[in-house]
């Protein structure tokens, strides 16, 4: 009976350790394994370059996936994953080497523990977003300031924004989102949105601000695709391909697909056919996305301006 | 399944010999106990790799542990960063309460009423039903609570509809079917000798029902409180779609609020592995599995002291 | 005549929680069937998921449900029912048997999520499998223990002490008693465990988001070899099943008919659960009868 029993123990802790030492390597690194789990998680790496796999952003989810559904139909031995999990999950993953591309919404150098340098930056589109406005509000146009009030808890209510007499409803992004991360940056100048309720997917946003009186989003202009929220001008400007290509529209990002290095393989050929023609003038465009091509400006991880 | 194999038992009974039933329990012995270690040190390995990844930002970023159970200021992205997550270990413990005060006395009376008062309606179109409840997807349940119960309770009540009360609907909806699978097959499994005795004795069914079921059947039925609270406790997708999110501490059950697995859900996704902000959130699943083994401790004591 | 009247009042409140239960899922089911049925049509059913199109199927998808459902439960019913056994019949009663049970009772109030990330950091990353359907599985699993175990447990200490005392007394070791008495006569309970477990892999998707992925490889149905990349029962590829399908069309979809999608998605995803649940109890009273047909 005392032996079972010690040698269940043994048994038991000699399992643990196998799960830990698995799970270890997070804390250390070690090398070789990480090297490992890079090279058969790119399909053999140099053995055969037919799959690859996408992680990050769920924002770019659809986009990505459109791209990579196309691109199977003419490449019918490619196989391209394009999963989902968020900007920072697939920046780590991506850094780690455990997946071949990695979506962010933001720019690689805005997030903690993300060696941009080692990471290749691609930007395969741009993503504009503005105020999404419950109609019953009667409001379409803000200026900056007013923009800044309603987010910020300094006006309550529609009536003193030119709308109807209605209490405001704000609806946020959590605070470590990409989206609210641009809206916050370039809508509000900085400035640290009231509390409200906060959603994460753009549909559960679009839902609630369609559905909740005197309520207001903010949303990426792929979602402003029915009259059941009205899209915002700002300063008399609404958001379009042209106006934020030229850069009079200021509420942008880019969105980024990372690798680890260059890319190269089927990576390559999969974000090179992201950035022609064929995907540029359809896909993004129909998904509410700024083609590249129209860019005027351009904009660094810093946030400053420039013509192109 | 896997039993399929005991089918024949009744004539293996037979014909095995001494020998053949020794080495028969060492074989069941060592079967039944690797599956036990296998179990127990996943239980452990994942308790260690969640200490391990939640104590981090205790250890690497040094914030004070008591601050962050205590402080009412959650906001990690701003310049001041503060991080205390007393508002939604509130909220988890309130939806969850709450929950299971509504869902333990109707779904024991449901199970009551399928084991003692309508058994044949009970077990072919109650049960079969209520279990279907369970596969149903935690989004889909969401998704209703927003398009439908939420409309419903800001018409109705006070508040804008996002609210404690709308979270702890649609939990109490979906940790009912736990509750009541388990607390059935409690009921089913006493013995009849208890029943007839009982009733033997002149005891009404409600009597019946209170001073002898109950009471033999209490600790199972407090099994099933159990993991529905736990259920509950970790639940965070269909919440996060009618709680609203906020990181204020509840004034009333009609006010927005957040709870631990809402908060780690929406941001986890979005922040780099190693980050400040990512550590603090693995420390809120730290601190929700903490809570839960507390609770479930508590539990057990007072189960244990009333059957004595 | 009071405990009589008692009595009644007693049973017109099992009555009402009863009629209230009925109420609440006939809604639900009337609401999800609804919405939902009209949208299911047989192309709907056989046709591939689209990412930009509209008219995409859940083809994919509802199989990938169904598989790695398999996959889990192969996994989850013999652990967690021997798991069971064990900590029923084996384990010393004492304190470090309750606080193992505390522990795998903690486990069940794991949200989805911090599963999901743990197999993405373990399955995912650190072992390099990628996205996989095992990676899921082992997720899932995570979930069912504690279900499973207790539930086994407590059907286990349910069998009267005669019975089984009466066996060990015929001299029939512990484990062939386990074996001809104790499973037998817990059947019924831990196939309800079973069965909810089940449905649990059924509508799990934060878990299975990170660790089976949002895709699935364009997969050959004639290929049955599981070594195959595109053959459908290889458990190393990525598997986007149907409640993360719903999922993901509900939260970031950008088709043109997300809802006619995650409505007919879902009506098809509850009356596959009700198809599983019909056929798991049916085979479930065959097994019992089965098994007790031997006394």
């Amino acid at each position: 009976m005392k032996k079972m029993k010690l040698s269940v123990l043994l048994a038991m802790f000699a399992l643990v350790i196998g799960v830990l030492a698995a799970c270890g390597g997070n804390a250390g690194g070690e090398q070789s394994e990480e090297d490992n789990s890079g090279s058969s998680n790119s399909g053999g790496g140099d053995a055969s370059e037919t799959s690859i796999v996408v992680a990050g952003s769920s924002a770019m989810q659809p986009l990505v996936a459109a791209a990579a559904e196309m691109y199977q139909e003419d490449n019918t031995d490619a196989d391209i994953q394009v999963n989902a999990g968020g900007s920072g999950a697939g920046l780590s993953q991506v850094q780690e080497g455990s997946i071949d591309i990695g979506n962010s919404d933001v720019f690689a150098e805005e997030k903690e523990g993300i060696d941009a340098d080692a990471l290749v930056d691609h930007q395969v589109a741009v993503v504009g977003m503005t105020a999404a406005i419950n109609p019953e509000a009667g409001v379409d146009n803000l200026t900056k300031e007013q923009l800044i009030d309603v987010f910020t808890g300094e006006v309550t209510n529609w009536s003193e924004v030119g709308g109807n007499d209605m209490k405001i409803t704000l609806v946020n992004r959590p605070d470590s989102s990409g989206t609210r991360a641009t809206f916050v940056k370039y809508g509000l100048e900085g400035a640290t949105p009231a509390e409200g309720i906060t959603e994460d997917s753009s549909n559960t946003v679009k839902q609630i601000v369609g559905d909740t009186d005197g309520a207001i989003g903010y949303l990426a202009l792929s979602y402003f695709d029915d009259d059941s929220i009205v899209k915002a001008k700002i300063d008399g400007v609404e958001a379009t391909n042209e106006t934020i290509g030229s850069g009079d529209f200021p509420i942008w990002a880019y969105q980024h697909s990372y690798t680890k290095g260059e890319a190269e393989g089927l990576a390559k050929e999969f974000l090179d056919y992201l950035l022609s023609d064929e995907v540029q003038s359809s896909i993004v465009p129909d998904q509410g996305y700024v083609p590249m091509t129209d860019m005027q400006v351009e904009r660094d991880a810093e946030g400053n301006l420039t013509d192109k | 399944m896997a039993k399929a194999s005991v089918s024949s038992s009744a004539h293996d009974r037979l014909i095995l010999t001494k020998n053949n039933r020794r080495w028969d329990e060492v074989r069941g012995r060592a079967l039944v106990t690797t599956c036990a270690v296998i179990m127990i040190a996943a239980t452990i390995a994942i308790t260690i790799f969640l200490a391990q990844k939640g104590l981090q930002s205790f250890f690497v970023n040094n914030i004070h542990p008591i601050a962050y159970l205590t402080s009412t200021n959650w906001n990690p992205t701003g310049e001041n960063a503060s991080y205390g997550i007393f508002p939604f270990i509130f909220g988890s413990l309130a939806v969850t309460f709450l929950s299971a005060l509504v869902a333990a006395p109707l779904g024991i009376g449901a199970a009551i009423f399928m084991s003692e008062i309508s058994p044949k309606f009970g077990k072919k179109v109650l049960q079969p039903v209520i279990e279907l409840l369970v596969g149903i997807p935690s989004v889909v349940y969401g998704f209703i609570g927003l398009v439908v119960l939420v409309p419903l309770v800001r018409d109705h009540l006070p508040g804008n509809g996002f609210s404690l009360f709308a979270g702890v609907v649609v939990l109490t909806v979906m940790i009912l079917p736990t509750v009541t699978t388990i607390a059935t097959d409690a009921m089913r499994s006493l013995p009849n000798s208890l029943r007839q005795g009982s009733l033997a004795l002149g005891a009404t069914r409600w009597q019946t029902i209170r001073k002898v079921l109950i009471p033999a059947a209490l600790p199972s039925l407090l099994t099933a409180i159990v993991l529905g609270m736990a259920r509950a406790f970790g639940e965070a997708l269909a919440v996060q779609m009618v709680i609203g999110n906020t990181r204020d501490i509840p004034g009333s059950i009609f006010d927005t609020s957040a709870t631990l697995t809402t908060i780690v859900t929406l941001n986890i996704g979005h922040t780099t592995d190693g980050s400040i902000e990512n550590n603090t959130l693995w420390s809120m699943g730290l601190i929700l599995l903490i809570i839960s083994f507390i609770f479930i401790l508590v539990v057990r004591y007072l189960s244990g002291r009333r059957k004595v | 005549m009071n405990s009589r009247i008692t009595d009644r009042i007693a049973t017109g409140v099992f009555y009402t929680i009863a009629a209230i239960m009925v109420a609440l899922l006939l809604y639900l089911f009337y609401f999800i069937l609804a919405n939902g049925l009209p949208q299911v049509t047989w192309d709907f059913l056989t046709s591939e998921s689209s990412s930009y199109k509209a008219g995409g199927g859940i083809r994919d998808q509802l199989f990938n449900s169904l598989y790695i459902l398999v996959i889990t439960m192969i996994i989850t019913v013999p652990l967690g029912v021997f798991g069971g056994v064990y900590m029923a019949e084996y384990a010393k009663p004492g304190k470090l048997t309750s606080f193992i049970r505390s522990c795998i009772e903690m486990l069940a109030s794991l949200p989805s999520i911090v599963v999901g990330l743990f197999g993405l950091l373990i399955f995912v990353n650190k072992m390099g499998l990628g996205y996989t359907i095992i990676g899921g599985a082992l997720a899932l699993t995570i979930f069912n223990i504690p279900v499973m175990v207790r539930v086994t447990e407590d059907a286990i200490n349910s069998v009267p002490k005669e019975q089984k005392e009466a066996s060990l007394a015929l001299g029939i070791t512990r484990w062939h008693t386990i074996k001809t008495v104790l499973l037998p006569y817990a059947f019924p309970g831990i196939l309800t465990g079973a069965i909810l477990a089940s449905g649990r892999v059924f509508g799990e998707a934060a878990a299975l988001l990170y660790t089976a992925g949002l895709s699935t490889p364009s997969l050959d149905y004639g290929n049955w070899n599981p070594l195959a990349d595109n053959s459908p029962l290889n458990i190393f590829r990525p598997a986007e099943t149907l409640a993360v399908h719903i999922w993901s069309v509900n939260t970031q979809g950008l088709i043109p008919d997300i809802r006619e999608v995650a409505n007919g998605a879902s009506a098809v995803l509850v009356i596959a659960v009700l198809v599983f649940n019909i056929l798991a109890r049916w085979l479930g009273s065959v097994i019992h009868k089965k098994l007790t047909a031997g006394k």
